[in-house]
C-alpha cells in the first residue's frame, strides 16, 4: 500500500482540486504547490495540447518562413457571464479577431489571468471550459499562460489578458492606411448586439426574445473573403466604441473621408428598441463578431456575395464609400435623406463591456 | 417600433421638404426657434437643415434644462456631498457640466465624492432606503416634463417618512423662459415663429402658449419629437407666417391636449410652489421661473436640510452659452467652440448637455461649419 | 432629457400602480402615478420611469394618414 501511494504521488503530485466548493486563494498565485495544482487540474486539463504539455515557462514551436502578426488585448468585462458568451470566450474571440483583421491565420494564444481571491473555482472552470471550446472552434491553441491572484476587493472576479500570433499569407497586405477615395465600405452584419446584450443584463431589461452577444471568431469568414479578393485594402472589427469609432480610426489613418447610408445599416429590431430606451446611438454600441471591410469598388459585389454565404456574414451590407477629405470626417446620410456627422465617441457610452 | 418608425419615413420627409419649398416665399426669411433642446438634436441628428430651402433658418432656444442652470447649482451640489458626506443622485446629463474652477460632478466623483447616476427619482429614493445611515440627496432638474415624477417621489418619501432622503429642487418653468425670449432687453426679436416643446406640452397642455402667441403676435406650433413631426410643424409655421396669423397649433395631437395632464399638474401644485426669482444661465434672474418645495414637504428640501454658502458663479469668460441659449449666436460663432471647448473638455453647459446646441453642432453638424470649406458629400 | 417614448401596456398592477410595458419587444416597468384608466394594449408616453400620458391612437392615425396622402401626391409629381 505504501508503495502504491508513493507511485500515485509521483504520477500526480497534487491532490484533487475541490472545484465544486473551492475558491481561489492568494496561495494559488504564489507559484508554489497550490499554483501548480490549479494550473495542472484546471487550465492544463481543459486547454490540453502538445505545446502546453511541454510544461515549460515558454512554449517552443517552429513557424514556416513568412510574415507573422502578433496582437494583445485585455478583457475586463462585467458581468463575467452574459447572453451569448463570457469573459473567457470573449478573450479568445477578441484576440483571434485582431489577428484575422490582419489577414492572418490565427495559430497560438497565450493567456494571463488575474484572479480575485474568493472567486469560486466552479466559476473559473466554467470560464476555462468556454475558452477551450472557443479556441477549438477558432482553430487556435492556447500554449502558454500565467496566473496571479489579488486580494479580495482588488479585482472583479477575473481579468484576462491574451496575446495571439498568426501567419499572414503572402498575397495579403491589409492596413488601415490604404483606404482610397471611391473604395466601398462593407459591414458584415448587425450593429450593437454585444453592447446591448451586456447592457440589458446590467440594466435588468427583459426581452421577449433575448438579445445575444455576437462574440465569435471571424477567422474563417476572413479566410473565405481573402480567397476571392486577396487585395482587400483593410479589415477592422468594431468593438468598444462601435462602428463609428472604427470608421473614424480608418478615416484618420488613411486621411480620407467617408459617407455611409443609415438605411443600409443592418440592426436587429430589438437592438434598435433597446438603444431607443437606453438613449444610445447604435453606431457607438460595441460588437464582438463583426467586421468592416474596405475594398476596391469593383470587388464589392463579389465580396458581399461570399460573405452572405457564410453564417457570420448573412446580413452583410455595402454601407457606403470612401471620399476625399483632408478633415477625415465620417458623414452619414440619415434615414430621411439629410446628412449628419458620425463623430468620434465622447466620453464613455458603456462602462466595461469588453 | 410602433409610433416611432412611422414618423421617420423617407418618402414622407421628401414630400414635406417639397411642400415646404413650395410654400416659402422667395422674398423673405423664416427664422424659426425650436425652443426645446431635444428638437435641436432631432434637427441635427436627422440632417433636417439639408432638407430645408435656404431661407429657412433654425434658431436654437433655451429648452435645455441642463444648459440653463448656472454653475453655482453644481457648486452647491458638490459642497453638499463633500461637506455633509451625503450620497448625491443625479441624472447622467449633469455629470460633466462644468462648475466653478473647472470642477464638475464627474471630477468630484473621481476624487472620492459619492455621486451616483440614476435614471429615475425612484432610484434615488431606493438608494436612501438601502443606505439608512447615509443622507441621500436627489438633484432634481428639468422642465415640466420631469417635474411631476419628482413630485410623486417626494410625496412617497413623505408617506413612508424616509428620514434620510431629500431633494435639491432646480425645476424650471417653460412659460417664464419663453417670456424671456419674447422680451429681450434690447427689444430686438428676430424670430418669426416657435416650434413648441413636445413633452412639456404633454404635461402643461397647449393653452398656456395662447397668451404668448396673442400678446407677442408670433405663431407657435407644438411639435412631436420625431423628424416628420418637426417637418410638419415647420410647414404649419410657414403657412401662418405667410398668412400673418399668430395662433397656437398642436401638431403633436396624439400626445398633447389643450388642458394637458391635469393629474400631473395637480401633483406638481401640491408639492411645489413658484420661487420669487431664479437665476438662469444666459437669461439672468427671472421672476416666478422655477419651483421650490412647499412648506408642508420642507422636511425633504435639501436646501433647508443642508444649507451651503457658495461664491457667486463664475462662468468662463469667452463662453457664449448665454447668447446661444437666447438664439442670438450660433455655436460656431463662439471663439471657444471646437478649440478649447469640446465634448471631452466642455467649458460651457451647451457643449456637454445631451440637449445643448453646441453638442448637437459638434457631434452631428460640424462639417457644415463654413470654416472647413468642404463639400465632400457629392465627391468621389 | 425631455425625451419620452411611446410604449405599449402589456400588463397592469393596480395595487402597485405600475404597468409592464413593451417598446419593440423590450419590457420595462413604469409607474402609473401620473395617469388614470390604463388598460392592456394602450400606448403610453414614458419618461424617467413614469407614464406621462396616454397616446391618442386616433390622432396618431390621423397624422399618419396626412403623411401618407402627402407622400402619395408627391410621388405622382
Amino acid at each position: 500500500m505504501k508503495h502504491k501511494s508513493i507511485t500515485s504521488t509521483i504520477r500526480t503530485p497534487f491532490n484533487r482540486l475541490d472545484i465544486k466548493n473551492g475558491r481561489v486563494e492568494l496561495v494559488h498565485g504564489s507559484g508554489g504547490r497550490a499554483s501548480a495544482q490549479l494550473i495542472e487540474m484546471l487550465f492544463k486539463t481543459h486547454f490540453d495540447n502538445d505545446l502546453l504539455a511541454q510544461n515549460n515557462d515558454q512554449a517552443l514551436f517552429a513557424v514556416d518562413a513568412g510574415r507573422l502578426v502578433m496582437t494583445t488585448d485585455s478583457y475586463v468585462v462585467s458581468p463575467l457571464f452574459f447572453p451569448g458568451g463570457d469573459i473567457g470566450s470573449l478573450a479568445v474571440h477578441g484576440t483571434v479577431n485582431d489577428l484575422a483583421m490582419g489577414g492572418a491565420v490565427p495559430l497560438y494564444l497565450s493567456v494571463a489571468f488575474i484572479l480575485e481571491e474568493g472567486l469560486a473555482l466552479k466559476v473559473l472552470e466554467k470560464i476555462v471550459i468556454s475558452m477551450a471550446r472557443a479556441a477549438t472552434e477558432a482553430g487556435v491553441k492556447i500554449i502558454t499562460g500565467d496566473t496571479k491572484v489579488v486580494e479580495r476587493g482588488k479585482g472583479d472576479g477575473v481579468y484576462i489578458s491574451s496575446t495571439g500570433i498568426g501567419r499572414v499569407p503572402s498575397a495579403v497586405n491589409f492596413s488601415g492606411d490604404q483606404a482610397q477615395p471611391g473604395d466601398a465600405i462593407i459591414l458584415s452584419g448587425s450593429l450593437g448586439d454585444h453592447g446591448i446584450a451586456i447592457m440589458s443584463h446590467r440594466e435588468n431589461l427583459q426581452f421577449e426574445t433575448q438579445i445575444v452577444s455576437d462574440s465569435a471568431s471571424l477567422a474563417d469568414l476572413v479566410a473565405c473573403m481573402i480567397e476571392v479578393v486577396p487585395g482587400i485594402r483593410c479589415l477592422r472589427d468594431p468593438t468598444r466604441g462601435g462602428l463609428a469609432t472604427t470608421l473614424n480610426e480608418l478615416a484618420q489613418q488613411s486621411r480620407v473621408g467617408m459617407l455611409i447610408h443609415e438605411n443600409t445599416l443592418p440592426i436587429k429590431p430589438q437592438v434598435s428598441a433597446a438603444c431607443e430606451l437606453l438613449g444610445l446611438d447604435p453606431l457607438y454600441v460595441a460588437n464582438e463578431g463583426k467586421l468592416v471591410c474596405i475594398c476596391d469598388p469593383n470587388d464589392a459585389r463579389k465580396l458581399l456575395s461570399v460573405m452572405r454565404q457564410h453564417p457570420l456574414g448573412q446580413d452583410a451590407s455595402i454601407i457606403g464609400r470612401v471620399l476625399a477629405d483632408e478633415h477625415a470626417f465620417v458623414q452619414m446620410e440619415t434615414l430621411l435623406g439629410g446628412y449628419r456627422m458620425v463623430d468620434w465617441l465622447s466620453g464613455e457610452q458603456l462602462p466595461r463591456i469588453c | 417600433m410602433k409610433y416611432i418608425d412611422e414618423f421617420r419615413q423617407r418618402d414622407v420627409a421628401q414630400a414635406l421638404a417639397s411642400e415646404i419649398k413650395k410654400t416659402v416665399r422667395p422674398d423673405r426669411f423664416y427664422r424659426l426657434m425650436e425652443f426645446c433642446g431635444g428638437h435641436t438634436h432631432a434637427i441635427f441628428r436627422y440632417g433636417l437643415p439639408d432638407l430645408m430651402p435656404d431661407n429657412v433658418e433654425f434658431i436654437h432656444g433655451p429648452g435645455c434644462p441642463v444648459c440653463v442652470l448656472p454653475s453655482s447649482c453644481i457648486d452647491r451640489a458638490i459642497e453638499r456631498v463633500q461637506g455633509y458626506d451625503a450620497i448625491l443622485c443625479t441624472y447622467a446629463d449633469m455629470l460633466r457640466v462644468p462648475a466653478s474652477g473647472g470642477s464638475s460632478l464627474f471630477k468630484a466623483k473621481a476624487a472620492g465624492a459619492d455621486i451616483r447616476m440614476v435614471y429615475s427619482p425612484f432610484d434615488a429614493l431606493k438608494i436612501s432606503q438601502d443606505n439608512p445611515q447615509r443622507q441621500v440627496i436627489f438633484l432634481a432638474i428639468g422642465f415640466e416634463t420631469t417635474t411631476p415624477p419628482t413630485a410623486v417621489v417626494i410625496k412617497q418619501a413623505a408617506a413612508i417618512k424616509q428620514p434620510n432622503f431629500s431633494v435639491d429642487c432646480n425645476h424650471v418653468l417653460t412659460p417664464a423662459a419663453l417670456l424671456a425670449i419674447l422680451t429681450p432687453a434690447d427689444g430686438q426679436l428676430n424670430i418669426d415663429g416657435f416650434i413648441g416643446p413636445s413633452h412639456v406640452s404633454t404635461v402643461i397642455g397647449s393653452e398656456p402658449y395662447e397668451f404668448f402667441a396673442r400678446t407677442y403676435k408670433k405663431p407657435m406650433v407644438i411639435s412631436g419629437f420625431e423628424p416628420l413631426d418637426v417637418m410638419q410643424s415647420i410647414l404649419m409655421l410657414i403657412h401662418q407666417i405667410n398668412r400673418e396669423t399668430y395662433c397656437v397649433e398642436n401638431q403633436y395631437s396624439r400626445a398633447v391636449t389643450p388642458g394637458g395632464n391635469r393629474k400631473a399638474q395637480a401633483l406638481m401644485a401640491e408639492v411645489f410652489t413658484q420661487t420669487k426669482s431664479f437665476e438662469w444661465r444666459g437669461l439672468g434672474h427671472l421672476p416666478h421661473s422655477a419651483l421650490q418645495i412647499r412648506e408642508n414637504f420642507s422636511a425633504y428640501d435639501a436646501n433647508l436640510r443642508f444649507p451651503v454658502e457658495t461664491a457667486p458663479a463664475s462662468e468662463v469668460k469667452s463662453c457664449r452659452c448665454p447668447e446661444i441659449i437666447r438664439g442670438i449666436k450660433k455655436p460656431h460663432q463662439c471663439k471657444l467652440f471646437g478649440t478649447s471647448c469640446t465634448p471631452e473638455n466642455p467649458l460651457g453647459a451647451c457643449m456637454v448637455s445631451s440637449e445643448g446646441a453646441c453638442a448637437a453642432y459638434w457631434s452631428y453638424g460640424r462639417f457644415r461649419d463654413p470654416r472647413y470649406k468642404i463639400n465632400t458629400i457629392n465627391e468621389a | 432629457m425631455c425625451l419620452a417614448m411611446p410604449v405599449q401596456v402589456i400588463s397592469v398592477d393596480v395595487s402597485a400602480d405600475t404597468a409592464k410595458v413593451s417598446l419593440g419587444g423590450i419590457l420595462k416597468e413604469v409607474s402609473l402615478a401620473l395617469v388614470d384608466d390604463v388598460s392592456v394594449g394602450d400606448y403610453l408616453l414614458i419618461h424617467v420611469g413614469f407614464a406621462l400620458n396616454k397616446l391618442d391612437e386616433d390622432e396618431a392615425t390621423k397624422t399618419l394618414e396626412t403623411f401618407a396622402e402627402l407622400a402619395r401626391l408627391h410621388a405622382m409629381e
